[in-house]
């Protein structure tokens, strides 16, 4: 019944499969119980708080701190995977070495590995006495316990979605129109330049946005190398777990809804200048 | 020069070019993995050993496999019924239906954790009913199973939906129309279609529903030998100074980790399955 006058309302189209109304009906239902009405519990709270109340909580100085460190890290990390990630990518796509579907497979990793493994793995290479802090101890950097080692962290993290997000851009650019710049005299470099890089920086752009996005709100793999010095080593996720520990429900909740409109509003930028780079591309 | 060395590197810059990113991948990946069994062995089998049979560690892995046990198949029945809705028929609002299943990838793990605090906690919205009737969601198992199904929702009907798409509904309709069910069409036409993308979403969903941190760490309440995952009580141990403890227990976890990327590699090598997005 409700199927027949879906269909003639032209909300969809028909179709001789049977199924939609159980399979439609329960993906909506199961979306709404478990994401949907959970979500909207926090902007309800929110809501209900107060307009001080939540100013004074959600932009505190501590807060405040914690938003630059966690959206100030996530993005150098996110730069430090665009470059070191088309790296990996391009030497996947392009070149053919012993051990390299092997090396293929490790890169999604940090996929398969639980954040806390990698939190405690990484602190033990890097604090001062690890594998590899012992070495960067005299020369006077030191990366566990301070922002380098966030860094270091979101790295791990977001590495595999920029590589996975530009290697079948990689892969599906023809080299004719390289064969063609070169016969016009480019150098590879140009050619790099000039035409690569182009083609597959949209791909490139959404590796970064997808690691950014994951790195702004981890929480795992950046509390054991973090330290969690409030103001200095603080990332935002951290504050609204301690802020549930005092039970202090609201400041948790304000904490997280800037998070979130935050994170929304900078991957809503990153699409538009695809978007936008998109039209200009086939202009 | 030659139309090869014209689209390619000298080989000085190739080899430069693979010996950056095997440095890069050997210090960010492979340096990490093998500290966690190194550390783990420091000092010796027996003590490892000993750290994984201990009663609580014991606990926390017999929760870890209940909670992955539940929210698979969970989501696997919810991915399946999705991508039949949305790769089969064709309706207005498809778009936003699949923005609103990836929603939980772009949500912090500590914020969904929060958000069934918000609604099932002692102050949450529902929490004086649930007193009342003597039931307890947050800092017991229902608490980590919901913020799990939250973590992992979109992982199987993400697999699915790209490929049932790609594979359009001829078979389908033919099946129908020559006169089978929905639910045989199902079994015999579209499953073995989609088993491989649907193993493939399962394996993902898996190692993040055992490994989740952070959304189950708010929720948990962290009682020992109760509530407590094997992420989970490494972080205890960790927190305790018992290093080798904290790392046989994470040993554990990556194999768990290993043994997903061999058999996601083994289905893209010998099925030549390649999946859709890279976003998990």
């Amino acid at each position: 019944m409700t199927l027949f006058a879906a269909s003639r309302a032209g909300w969809r189209q028909p179709s001789v499969l049977p199924g939609f109304g159980l399979t439609f009906g329960f993906s909506l239902t199961w979306l709404t119980l478990i994401v949907l009405i959970p979500l909207a519990t926090i902007f309800l709270k929110t809501a209900g708080m107060g307009w001080s109340a939540f100013w004074a909580v959600g932009f505190s100085d501590r807060a405040l701190a914690a938003y630059r460190l966690s959206f100030g890290t996530a993005a150098a990390a996110g730069v430090v995977n665009a470059l070191f990630g088309l790296l990996v990518a391009w030497v996947l796509v392009r070149y053919q070495f012993p051990g390299k579907k092997l090396v293929s497979a490790l890169v999604d990793l940090p996929f398969a590995l639980p954040t806390a493994v990698a939190g405690i793995a990484l602190t033990a290479l890097y604090a001062p006495n690890g594998w590899i802090g012992q070495y960067l101890e005299p020369l006077g950097v030191k990366v566990a316990f301070t922002p380098i080692g966030i860094v270091i962290a979101l790295v791990f993290i977001g590495l595999p979605f920029v590589v996975r997000s530009v290697e079948p851009v990689l892969a599906d650019l023809g080299k004719d129109v390289e064969e063609a710049a070169a016969t016009l005299g480019a150098s590879r470099a140009q050619t790099f330049v000039r035409i690569i890089l182009p083609a597959i920086g949209p791909a490139l752009l959404t590796g970064f946005a997808l690691a950014f996005a994951r790195g702004v709100g981890e929480y795992g793999s950046v509390i054991f190398i973090s330290g969690n010095m409030p103001g200095k080593t603080e990332i935002a996720p951290l504050l609204i777990v301690t802020q549930l520990e005092q039970y202090a429900y609201d400041g948790a909740t304000a904490i997280a809804t800037v998070m979130m409109v935050a994170s929304f509003a900078i991957l809503l930028g990153i699409n538009l200048i695809q978007a936008w780079s998109r039209r200009r591309a086939m202009a | 020069m030659s139309r090869a060395a014209a689209v390619t590197e000298s080989r000085l810059a190739r080899a430069l070019l693979i010996g950056g990113a095997m440095a890069f991948l050997g210090f960010f990946l492979l340096l990490p993995l093998l500290a966690v069994f190194s550390e783990g062995l420091k000092q010796g089998w027996s003590a490892f050993a000993a750290a994984i049979v201990e009663h609580d560690a014991l606990a926390a892995i017999r929760l870890t496999l209940i909670i992955a046990v539940i929210s698979v198949p969970l989501n696997v029945v919810f991915g399946i019924a999705a991508s039949w809705a949305i790769a089969k028929f064709n309706f207005k609002g498809k778009s936003l239906l699949i923005t609103l299943i990836d929603l939980p990838f772009s949500v912090s793990p500590v914020v969904s954790g929060l958000i069934f605090v918000l609604l099932f906690g002692a102050h949450g919205l529902l929490g004086p009913w649930l007193q009342a009737h003597d039931l307890k969601i947050i800092f017991a198992v229902p608490g980590i199973v919901l913020a799990t199904v939250f973590i992992t929702f979109p992982f199987v009907a993400r697999e699915l939906i790209p490929l049932m798409m790609e594979q359009g509904k001829d078979d389908e309709e033919a099946a129908v129309s020559l006169g089978a069910n929905g639910w045989q069409t199902f079994w015999h036409v579209t499953l073995p279609n989609i088993r491989w993308g649907l193993l493939y979403g399962v394996l993902l969903c898996n190692a993040r529903a055992m490994g989740e941190f952070g959304a189950v760490s708010v929720v948990s309440g962290h009682i020992r030998g109760m509530t407590n995952t094997m992420p989970l009580h490494v972080e205890i141990l960790y927190n305790e100074y018992d290093f080798v403890g904290a790392f046989a227990v994470a040993s554990l976890l990556a194999v768990l980790a290993l043994v997903t990327l061999v058999a996601k590699s083994v289905l893209e090598w010998r099925f030549d399955y390649h999946h859709g997005g890279a976003g998990h």
